[in-house]
């Protein structure tokens, strides 16, 4: 007997994309984890990974008082104004309309969550209908996230037509697509589920690690897989598509490893916030933090930071 | 997967790794404390030669002089094989656990100072600081270790025989490795009950040197371990004394023939550890990514002055152009430069006349035919450095694919089947290592069988542990340093 449909859609995909070592993906990363950045370099990664910020709440007790300090966090991070205000706030689409009045004129853009997420088990219709009231709303970017039931089933084509509806509602505003990497559970399928969504994206739209909401985020292991893929993709295509790690990336040193990943991966033209996001929210702080012991020579205590951003 | 048309983009997309974000200097400033003088370490003190020369250790890097190292001759060596053979008597006559606990200091010590030693390495041999920092130096502190163990546990190791040291053994270790290839030397002769006369070899002396101030620490007896400095001319003293019970060499197979042919007709043993031009043999189902970074890492750790390194990469043809495309991005951001700055991927090669050999070869390999790809890489105005190599198109009957270049360059052939990779691969004087990288089990075991080397690495390179045995087939020599069989090489058994 032949292979199901679904176990073979699932070795052609995974042929087609190629296989992913696990324990040579952890070595490679391994050696970002000892790259010594000092000096210069290091203020000028701790400046742009706040730029690259995606500053995130979403919980369900958000109010429009905690979306109003997210959002003048986001815009002045700091007092010191040669810091630059972060690249985006990430919310759920019922506070985008007070988010986007919050950043009124300051170039940092809203980010909606859409797509019934974190889980995404709801009607299609429900969930292109979501997206469509967050652009409405004036979401310049939408963060959905894939039909991870699917995937794992082997629907593949059913995944990515998803996919493609989504960018459809999003209009202008670009799309971030959200792979929930530890349920995917292996290198390979995320290696494959970047290739699908890539598939159906435009320039400038991003793939994303994770929600935030299960108990494995953005690793360094993951972030390569993906950046690879994105890599892989950009060669073969010419199509560049943006990297958004999120969850799990709470201090500046582990921020910069990543960016030293998409340097020594991507390269130079991937250090900007236009193709490389950080999902994060404690994040911020410890960046700042770093930059004023960069800038004094000692560290500063924690309440000299606005904890805007912080969930309580 | 839907299938898009590719843009006019497609054509002209290239990754760009400039200089947007350039990393400051990161030098390493542990105090390696140098002596301006090293002396010869026999019967447990530092003395003079007696031969009353001396020779220079310079830093490869920057060409400048670290430290005076005595000249050892005949008298001095015959001297350190006395103070061996003085020492052996009682040395044997302790209890494996009382040599075990010499060891465990001797690891623990090393272990202290491991920054030091590791900042010491580097300078004298031109290798990366995280290469001796997180490789040598605690590999080395890991052979003290795994040998300490057994040394109380010496009637297990050969089931229903029993083991005796041998006596005074001689060893000479290269200059790639110069601490990691003398614990690998020391540690099981010292855990079995024997002594020891070792000559480094002359460009990296002084971590040995340094290392005869930890086994003063440790309290090693007397005469237990003797350093003898010096070149050839010493290392061919050493191995051809009367009085070596045994003998070890690690480094050329033209000096390993040189000193078989000097013993032959003796009853003194011998483990050589000699060449190799090992096949990294890269099957279309590998996971590509991480075989390109096996391949770096087989290839340029240690700027390719590893005698087990995968000089020869033998790919699937159906993936050869996307492994090359591959490599050459890879390699492009390896960091060439300054040994002691932490971020350094190539440092130093080892000295001006591997240098010039590797300069040579790889003169061999244009006239010939071969295409060379080396990434813009700015080097170092002074000290010896040579960029990351690439040759494509190479075949069997090139020189730079039948000759150990020990440096930065690696070979970069093809096959069609498994067989004509076998064959391949198996098609040299040498056999210490092969890399396979697929992602099929079966195959890695038809390879390991088929495969004429000492180790094989499946979908990994140049990964070692002290409980495994490491050693080769061939022109490449014979006994095992590492686990139970390389302790084997330093017992009679009866």
């Amino acid at each position: 007997m032949l292979p199901s449909k679904s176990h073979a859609a699932h070795a052609r995909l995974l042929d087609e994309v190629g296989a992913v070592d696990q324990v040579g993906v952890e070595e490679r990363v391994a050696k970002f984890t000892t790259r010594s950045i000092k000096k210069a370099a290091k203020v000028w990664g701790l400046r742009m990974a706040v730029s690259m910020t995606d500053l995130t709440t979403l919980e369900g007790k958000d109010t429009p008082g905690k979306i109003d300090s997210l959002c003048r966090k986001a815009v002045r991070p700091h007092d010191d104004p040669s810091v630059p205000s972060v690249a985006a706030v990430c919310v759920y689409p019922s506070m985008v309309r007070r988010a986007k009045a919050g950043v009124a004129g300051s170039g940092v853009k809203v980010a909606s969550v859409a797509t019934a997420f974190p889980s995404g088990q709801t009607h299609q219709r429900t969930r292109l209908a979501e997206v469509r009231g967050a652009v409405a709303d004036g979401a310049d970017e939408i963060d959905m996230v894939i039909n991870r039931g699917a995937f794992l089933s082997g629907e593949f084509s059913r995944v990515q037509d998803e996919i493609a509806e989504v960018v459809e509602a999003c209009g202008a505003a670009a799309l971030k697509v959200i792979l929930e990497v530890s349920e995917l559970e292996t290198f390979d399928n995320i290696r494959a589920a970047s290739f699908l969504a890539m598939g159906v994206l435009r320039p400038g739209d991003f793939i994303k690690t994770s929600t935030g909401k299960t108990t494995l985020n953005a690793t360094l292991g993951n972030n390569q897989v993906m950046i690879e893929a994105i890599r892989d993709f950009y060669l073969d295509t010419g199509i560049a598509i943006g990297m958004k790690p999120a969850g799990g990336i709470k201090t500046a040193k582990q921020s910069l490893q990543f960016l030293i990943a998409v340097k020594e991966t991507l390269g130079d033209a991937w250090l900007t916030r236009k193709r490389y996001r950080f999902g994060a929210s404690s994040l911020l702080n410890d960046l700042l933090r770093q930059l004023e012991k960069e800038r004094t020579g000692a560290y500063q205590a924690p309440y000299y930071f606005s904890e805007a951003a912080e969930s309580y | 997967m839907a299938t898009r048309k590719k843009q006019p983009a497609a054509r002209r997309a290239g990754l760009i790794f400039g200089d947007l974000w350039e990393f400051d200097p990161a030098p390493e400033t542990a105090d390696p404390k140098l002596k301006a003088r090293y002396d010869l370490f026999i019967g447990g003190k530092f003395v003079r030669p007696r031969s009353g020369r001396t020779f220079d250790s310079i830093n490869p890097a920057n060409e400048r002089k670290l430290a005076e190292i005595a000249l050892a001759g005949a008298a001095d060596v015959n001297a350190a094989y006395a103070a061996g053979a003085k020492a052996f008597g009682p040395w044997s006559a302790l209890s494996g656990r009382e040599r075990g606990k010499y060891l465990f200091r001797i690891a623990r010590l090393l272990q202290d100072r491991a920054r030091e030693f590791a900042v010491a390495e580097t300078m004298d041999g031109g290798k990366p600081i995280k290469e001796s920092r997180d490789f040598d130096v605690p590999m080395a502190a890991a052979h003290f270790f795994y040998h300490a163990g057994w040394a109380d546990k010496l009637e297990y190791v050969a089931p229903g025989r029993s083991v005796a040291p041998l006596g005074v053994v001689g060893q000479v270790i290269p200059w790639n490795f110069p601490l990691l290839m003398l614990a690998w030397k020391l540690a099981p002769a010292l855990a079995m009950g024997n002594c020891v006369v070792l000559k480094p070899a002359e460009t990296t002396s002084i971590t040995a040197l340094k290392l005869a101030e930890i086994l003063q620490d440790a309290g090693l007896p007397d005469g237990v371990v003797n350093f003898v400095t010096g070149a050839g001319e010493t290392g061919a003293l050493v191995m051809g004394h009367p009085s070596a019970a045994k003998v070890a060499f690690t480094g050329s197979t033209e000096v390993g023939k040189a000193i078989m042919r000097q013993l032959a007709g003796t009853d003194r043993r011998m483990t050589m550890e000699l060449g190799g031009k090992a096949a990294n043999i890269v099957f279309d189902d590998a996971p590509i990514d991480q075989a390109v970074e096996g391949i770096v890492n087989g290839i340029f750790f240690n700027q390719g002055h590893v005698c087990c390194a995968g000089s020869r990469l033998l790919v699937h043809e159906p993936v050869a152009d996307q492994v090359i495309a591959k490599l050459k991005a890879r390699i492009r951001v390896l960091r060439v430069g300054d040994p002691l700055d932490k971020n350094t991927d190539l440092g130093a090669i080892n000295s001006a006349a591997q240098l010039a050999t590797i300069r040579r070869l790889v003169a061999a390999g244009v006239s010939e035919g071969a295409v060379k790809y080396q990434p813009p890489c700015i080097l170092p105005e002074k000290g010896f450095y040579f960029p990351p190599t690439l040759f494509t198109g190479v075949t069997q009957s090139h020189r730079i694919a039948r000759e150990e270049i020990f440096g930065p360059v690696l070979s970069i052939l093809t096959f069609r089947t498994v067989d004509e990779a076998v064959e391949k691969a198996n098609n040299t004087p040498y056999g210490l290592s092969a890399g396979v990288w697929t992602d099929k089990g079966s195959r890695i075991l038809r390879m390991s069988t088929e495969l004429k080397a000492g180790v094989v690495w499946a979908n990994t390179f140049n990964r070692f542990d002290p409980s495994s045995p490491f050693g080769g087939y061939k022109e490449s020599g014979f006994g095992r340093e590492g686990g139970r069989q390389g302790l084997l090489d330093y017992a009679k058994l009866t």
